[in-house]
């Protein structure tokens, strides 16, 4: 369990931080959605990874940790108002700018202009 | 138990939650209660300032939860400096914000509340995951008001700033984590205990999770590989809005000061003085940095934003350092420069609404109206930003030059403060020399008069320095015994011991 565990963690991070590192805000919004997985998978292991054990005193041989559940509770909400916000700037940053790249307006690059075939007249 | 520490906390949320619902409301009403909540938490921190001037350590357990299990407020006299620093910046900038900046966004003074509620959180908290909250309320509160005011000129760096905070929370979860994992707990004075008693494999764990944390407040602190974001987004910021950021980076000082002097300082066996090695030059880099960027500015604002990292570094070199001067100095130089930080912030202002469309920038332009009020604030401003005598910042430099014992580090720290200090007087004297002296014929479109609230806000902010001298000696006795308490962790782990309130009683 601790392998899967650590490799899904692994993923999410890793995919995330590829994506938060493209120019385009929607890869960085799924990006930073992604890396916050991860965070709250990796809170979550802090307090051991275990089955079948509750969190109260008393009631299994062994108990498990609530803290970590509490912590990640938290984490959870505050990342859902963030990308919540994040959304709308991006919408924002599309509408003022015209564009969705996370430095705003790029300039214009014209495309090669055609070779103008030589008219002869031949 | 003392209920007055929640006070800070308290004035703010409910005054900014009468401001969420009264939108609408005629806006001298809303103004007059949002000042008055602004005055309230003034109040209200002079009066812990009082109370913490004894030397005790104060501490309001929630729900009546004995620390470690619950969370705690702790006031001591470091929380309290930076409550009454954040309250006399805040009361000036709403002053200034009143005069007109606040217009055109219903929730402003909703937002302002929030953002200070989440300072004077971050400041009193004695709970490692309590301050990541703290850290996301005043966070989420400054997106929105970095966003305030017309146009599309924050767009970029709003978003720049949300995105880096958001990667910097992330990163600030995953070092909880890891210290949870290891030591099981998260209240700083039980991890002050915690912490030295760790050995084996889980010395590493705590070794990764102490230094991202670091990171993570470097980049609320904005030093050097980490500073970037900073210059584009406070000097697009509205004017009170910025200078109320100036605040912003002390946090991420503040929480340096209590987590590396606290949890992994002298006493903490083989985590002692964690990541401080690396911290004395990256401070003395971020400064030579931010004096390369004020060089460079081509606005006034964008100037004094490069001011802001030069403070963070200046402020940075001596607490790295950290022997009990050092902290003292800094502390004293940390109220100096967030005020005249702050008190630039708002003349530049001033100044770009009396030069017609040459706005801030560092160029040459008809004669702008009242210009002399204007130039001797830039002046006191620039003198008490550059540390030259008589006013505050030189105190504040001479007392950090003092405090290092000779050696390497002194040699690079003078160095490289003093001639910091030289070439941003040269930056300072460019500007204000283009800006008030070189003036070409030219129409000026009548410029709106100054108007009384934000002459006075921005004048007695920017006096703060003045004051600061006449009261140097109360000050510094204030931040010696700052210094000395925050040396002596052994106190502080002693609000463990706080008997509880018991039923009955």
């Amino acid at each position: 369990m601790e392998l899967v565990f650590a490799l899904v963690i692994g993923a999410l991070t890793s995919s995330g931080v590829y994506l938060i590192l493209r120019a385009r805000t929607f890869p960085v919004v799924v990006g930073l959605t992604l890396l916050s997985y991860g965070v709250n998978l990796f809170l979550f292991s802090s307090g051991r990874l275990a089955t079948g054990q509750q969190p109260i005193i008393g009631t299994a041989a062994s108990y498990s940790d609530p803290l970590p559940q509490a912590l990640v509770l938290t984490a959870i909400v505050i990342g859902f108002a963030m990308t919540a916000f994040v959304v709308v700037l991006s919408l924002r940053n599309l509408a003022d700018n015209e564009d969705d790249h996370v430095d705003g307006k790029q300039p214009y690059k014209s495309p090669a202009p055609e070779e103008e075939s030589e008219v002869t007249g031949k | 138990m003392n209920h007055w520490l929640t006070a800070p906390v308290l004035i703010p949320l409910l005054g900014g939650i009468l401001q969420a619902f009264m939108g609408y409301a005629p806006i001298h009403l809303r103004r007059t209660l949002a000042l008055a909540t602004t005055v309230l938490m003034l109040v209200s921190a002079v009066v812990l300032l009082v109370m913490a001037n004894d030397g005790s350590y104060r501490i309001y357990a929630f729900g009546n939860w004995q620390p470690p299990f619950g969370i705690v407020l702790v006031l001591d006299r470091l929380a309290a400096l930076m409550l009454i620093m954040t309250a006399i910046l805040a009361l000036f900038c709403h002053l200034f914000a009143i005069g007109g900046a606040d217009e055109g966004n219903r929730q402003f003074h909703g937002l302002f509340l929030f953002q200070l509620m989440g300072l004077n959180i971050a400041f009193l908290t004695g709970d490692l995951f309590n301050l990541f909250v703290a850290f996301e309320v005043l966070l989420i509160a400054s997106y929105g008001l970095l966003m305030h005011g017309g146009g599309t000129v924050r767009t970029v760096p709003g978003l720049h700033y949300v995105v880096l905070n958001l990667i910097g929370s992330a990163v600030f979860l995953i070092s909880v984590g890891m210290i949870y994992s290891v030591t099981g707990t998260l209240n700083m004075a039980d991890l002050a205990v915690k912490v030295p008693q760790i050995s084996g494999e889980g010395l590493n764990i705590v070794k990764a999770g102490g230094m991202m944390l670091l990171v993570v407040f470097g980049l609320k602190a904005a030093i050097l590989p980490l500073c970037f974001w900073l210059p584009r987004a406070y000097s697009k910021a509205t004017a009170p809005v910025a200078a109320l950021f100036a605040v912003m980076t002390k946090v991420g000082i503040y929480a340096i000061l209590r987590v590396y002097l606290l949890i992994f300082g002298d006493d903490a066996g083989e985590l002692a003085n964690l990541g401080m090695d690396w911290l004395f030059p990256i401070a003395l880099a971020t400064l030579a940095m931010g004096v390369i960027g004020a060089l460079g500015s081509g606005t006034l604002k964008t100037l004094v934003a490069w001011q802001v990292i030069i403070s963070v570094g200046t402020l940075l070199a001596p607490i790295a350092l950290g022997s009990q001067a050092g902290l003292s100095a800094a502390l004293f130089y940390l109220l100096s420069t967030t005020w005249t930080v702050g008190g630039l912030f708002l003349v530049s202002e001033l100044v770009a609404n009396q030069r017609g469309s040459a706005k801030d920038r560092i160029v040459t332009a008809p004669k702008m109206q009242s210009r002399t009020f204007l130039s001797v604030l830039f002046l006191v401003g620039a003198v008490a930003a550059a540390g030259l005598p008589p006013l505050s910042g030189f105190f504040g430099k001479v007392l950090i030059l003092q405090s290092v014992e000779s050696g390497t580090e002194m040699a690079w720290l003078w160095s490289v403060l003093l001639i910091g200090s030289f070439l941003t007087l040269i930056a300072y004297s460019r500007a204000g020399s283009i800006v008030f002296w070189r003036t070409v014929d030219g129409h000026l479109e009548k410029p709106d008069p100054l108007n009384g609230r934000i002459s006075v806000a921005a004048g007695a902010l920017t006096a703060m320095a003045i004051v600061m001298v006449v009261l140097a000696g109360p000050i510094m006795n204030y931040t010696d015994a700052t210094a000395a308490q925050l040396h002596n962790s052994d106190a502080y782990i002693e609000i463990l011991q706080t008997p509880m309130v018991r039923e009955g009683s």
